[in-house]
């Protein structure tokens, strides 16, 4: 079979883009490891225990709790965003998995409805940006193109899935090549090539981007420290070392 | 107020967020501080050359000890969560005091040298060089948060505005641009071991003044000590509890209660003071040398238990960070937390039953209590999470028969900074502190006028003396703002004190054992 200079570059930016996201990742996460967090900060009243934390965490996960308190309309926003985007994430990975799992065959339906609540949230929270004079006023370019960027990935989605189709038996024969290294031919159709480079580009900023936020969360001291500085001494290297000092 | 500059904000019926008006607090600097003030605490005197490469190389190193920095520069979505949770931005307007455009200040210099992304589209993501009008306003913004948290509580990732005003002047005391208020009391501490530069002998004269007055009052000879070797207790108070109103009145409830409990305690001069000046400032190096001095005089005069009087920010230093700063406190009682807050210790007397009040002696107030922004979001007191709000609460009650909360998200976790602390405490920056006082006022008022409220209670020098200042420009009188252990003083009965037994003023149902 004779593979197109199409099918090449794509896959040829895909593995690009999916090591420029490990690496940037990888290497983001060990910075803020090994960065020392030398004071107890948690934003109190804390939990008192490791499971505790645990607890405090998966509720700003899982429903961004902290977000909930301070603003209404851009929780809503934002959750369905994140919510949509996680079920369509799930859907996605029959192109990548064969035999394609029990459950994420179930959840393909969700899958579609998520899209709908992705493009709700990012209308939304673009709306959002460009009339509140606040948000407007703290917004860079960036923040703008990042959600015109993540809008163009969830309509072109959605164009293909509710209206003109996909070669899917193509797309899932070229992503599953792509994992063992046996590059396939992928459809030269428009709408499906400007959502795959649109994807392989938001991986590519990934690292270098607020979409940190990420894995920002978890390392956030405010939020994953744990109340006991009477019971228990935190102390970080380089605060040991001053006490040699003096 | 018939003298100032600018115009007290109106109290607003509904407090709606006001919409942006830029620059108008761009003029809002404090003093800056002179070499007499810089070199003690190891800064240079005045702007170095080559500042800019100096300031980036210490942003670098700050990036690379505080986890919280380096997380929060990189995390912010700009979801504008925080744009409105600010008192200062309520109270002025002025959009660069929004939580996330403070930060901004000095994300975007950080992105500028230190992201690809700012390195090479600079404009796309709104990164800028470290200019002299960047630096100015760094001195004038980050002098316009007073590091209280409350925009950490609603930003979904936790992200803390105080960490980034505390990398800021650190960053600034390190190029010369030091603020004179923070250093000057600092290098004072350094010294002479408190911020108003009080001596030993100052000291002495005023605790035997107290002696005397409540001897005089109660006919109880209630002690006031002084660095007493052997006393079980070493006293930490906020250096404004030795002579200001109504402080003062808050010590003398804390002598009270140590005396009917039997408890013997001393105030050291070597660690005359408990705010530490140094976190405002974002300096470990002086946080910790400032804190040593306590672990010094706890040795020093033999004590068992560390108390800390009433002082918010003081507070946070004490209870979160004094183990990691001055610690470990083996040599110290086992059997007590260290250090423990005045509130604590009455608190756990009132629930042992060894205290008694009569709490008729407080009806003359009818109370509401402002929860110190550093004790509610940055400490604890008491088992479990949240008794830094109950504990103070449960006092008031035990001594008082009128009190009612002001509106359910002006406190708590959610409460507004009084306006005044952080390091902001100085008369250059009047309209700063009248401004962001806004949101406490309106909180304030409603209460006054709902519920017939004459008097706010607190347990922080810096908001006691904030609202003394700036009560009289909403048309409250200073002496409206009362210490928690002021009440407790005015309601406890002391064994053997001169009208314990005289019925006449009190009959004995209003005598409660509080229980």
């Amino acid at each position: 079979m004779q593979i197109s200079m199409l099918s090449f570059s794509i896959a040829a930016l895909f593995y690009i883009a999916f090591f420029i996201l490990a690496y940037g990742l990888v290497a983001k996460i060990l910075q803020y490891k090994n960065t020392p967090a030398p004071l107890k900060i948690p934003t109190m009243p804390a939990p008192t225990t490791q499971a505790g934390v645990v607890f405090r965490m998966s509720k700003e996960v899982v429903f961004f709790e902290s977000l909930f308190k301070s603003s209404k309309i851009t929780w809503l926003f934002g959750w369905l965003f994140h919510f949509g985007l996680f079920l369509d994430m799930l859907r996605h990975l029959r192109y990548f998995i064969d035999p394609v799992w029990f459950w994420v065959v179930i959840i393909q339906p969700f899958g579609k409805y998520g899209s709908i609540l992705m493009l709700v949230g990012l209308v939304g929270l673009l709306a959002r940006r460009i009339v509140v004079d606040r948000v407007r006023y703290i917004s860079a370019p960036s923040d703008h193109l990042i959600l015109v960027l993540l809008l163009c990935i969830t309509t072109t989605g959605m164009a293909m899935s509710f209206y003109l189709g996909a070669d899917v038996i193509s797309v899932k024969s070229f992503f599953v090549g792509l994992l063992t290294f046996n590059i396939q031919n992928i459809p030269a159709d428009l709408v499906l090539i400007s959502h795959l480079v649109m994807v392989a580009f938001l991986m590519i900023i990934f690292p270098y981007s607020k979409l940190l936020h990420a894995p920002g969360l978890f390392f956030s001291p405010s939020r994953n420290q744990v109340d006991n500085a009477r019971e228990k001494r935190h102390l970080a290297k380089w605060a040991q070392e001053l006490e040699k000092t003096n | 107020m018939a003298d100032s500059k600018f115009d007290t904000p109106q109290l607003r019926e509904y407090p709606i967020i006001p919409k942006l008006k830029k620059g108008v607090m761009s003029h809002s600097k404090p003093f800056i501080a002179k070499e007499p003030h810089q070199e003690p605490l190891g800064f240079p005197g005045e702007l170095v050359d080559d500042w800019e490469n100096v300031a980036i190389k210490k942003m670098a190193d700050l990036q690379g000890k505080y986890r919280s920095l380096q997380v929060y520069l990189d995390s912010c979505v700009k979801c504008g969560a925080c744009t409105d949770k600010c008192h200062y931005y309520v109270g002025t307007t002025d959009p660069k005091n929004m939580p996330v455009a403070r930060q901004d200040l000095y994300r975007k210099v950080y992105r500028r040298y230190f992201t690809f992304a700012g390195k090479y589209f600079p404009k796309l993501v709104g990164a800028t060089d470290l200019t002299k009008e960047v630096l100015d306003d760094w001195y004038s913004y980050f002098h316009q948060c007073s590091q209280c948290r409350r925009c950490s509580v609603y930003c979904p990732y936790g992200i803390d505005t105080a960490e980034i005003s505390m990398a800021a002047r650190e960053v600034m005391d390190t190029i010369g641009v030091g603020q004179k208020y923070c250093n000057e009391i600092i290098s004072k501490v350094h010294k002479i071991g408190n911020n108003l530069g009080l001596p030993g002998p100052a000291l002495e004269d005023t605790l035997e003044g107290l002696e005397e007055d409540v001897e005089d009052e109660t006919g109880v000879a209630v002690k006031y000590p002084l660095d007493v070797k052997g006393a079980e207790v070493l006293l930490v108070t906020p250096s404004a509890d030795f002579f200001a109103e109504p402080h003062v009145d808050g010590l003398i409830g804390y002598g009270k209660v140590f005396h009917e409990a039997g408890i013997s305690w001393t105030v050291s001069s070597h660690a005359s003071e408990a705010a530490n000046f140094g976190m405002f400032i974002g300096s470990y190096d002086n946080m910790r040398k400032l804190a040593v001095r306590i672990r010094e005089a706890a040795l020093e005069l033999g004590v068992k238990r560390i108390v800390f009087g009433e002082c918010g920010h003081a507070w946070r230093v004490a209870y979160s960070f004094l183990n990691t700063l001055a610690g470990p406190w083996d040599f110290l009682d086992p059997k007590y937390p260290v250090p423990q807050h005045i509130c604590e210790v009455t608190y756990n007397l009132i629930q042992e039953n060894k205290l008694r009040f009569d709490k008729s002696l407080n009806d003359d107030m009818v109370l509401t209590y402002h929860d110190s922004c550093n004790v509610a979001r940055a400490s604890r007191m008491g088992d479990s999470a949240g008794g830094q709000f109950l504990i103070p609460r449960e006092i008031i009650k035990a001594t008082c028969n009128n009190f009612y909360d002001m509106s359910s998200d002006t406190i708590k976790e959610g409460t507004f900074c009084c306006g005044g602390g952080g390091g902001l405490l100085t008369d250059d920056l009047m309209e700063l502190r009248v401004k962001g006082a806004l949101p406490r006022m309106e909180a304030l008022r409603r209460v006054v006028e709902e519920k017939g409220v004459t008097h706010m209670a607190a347990i922080c020098a810096i908001c006691k003396s904030q609202f003394s200042k700036v009560f009289p420009y909403y048309d409250f009188t200073m002496d409206q703002i009362v210490s928690v252990h002021q009440l407790v003083s005015n309601a406890i009965i002391l064994t053997g004190q001169n009208d314990e037994n005289d019925e006449g003023d009190h009959p004995q149902e209003d005598i409660d054992e509080a229980a």
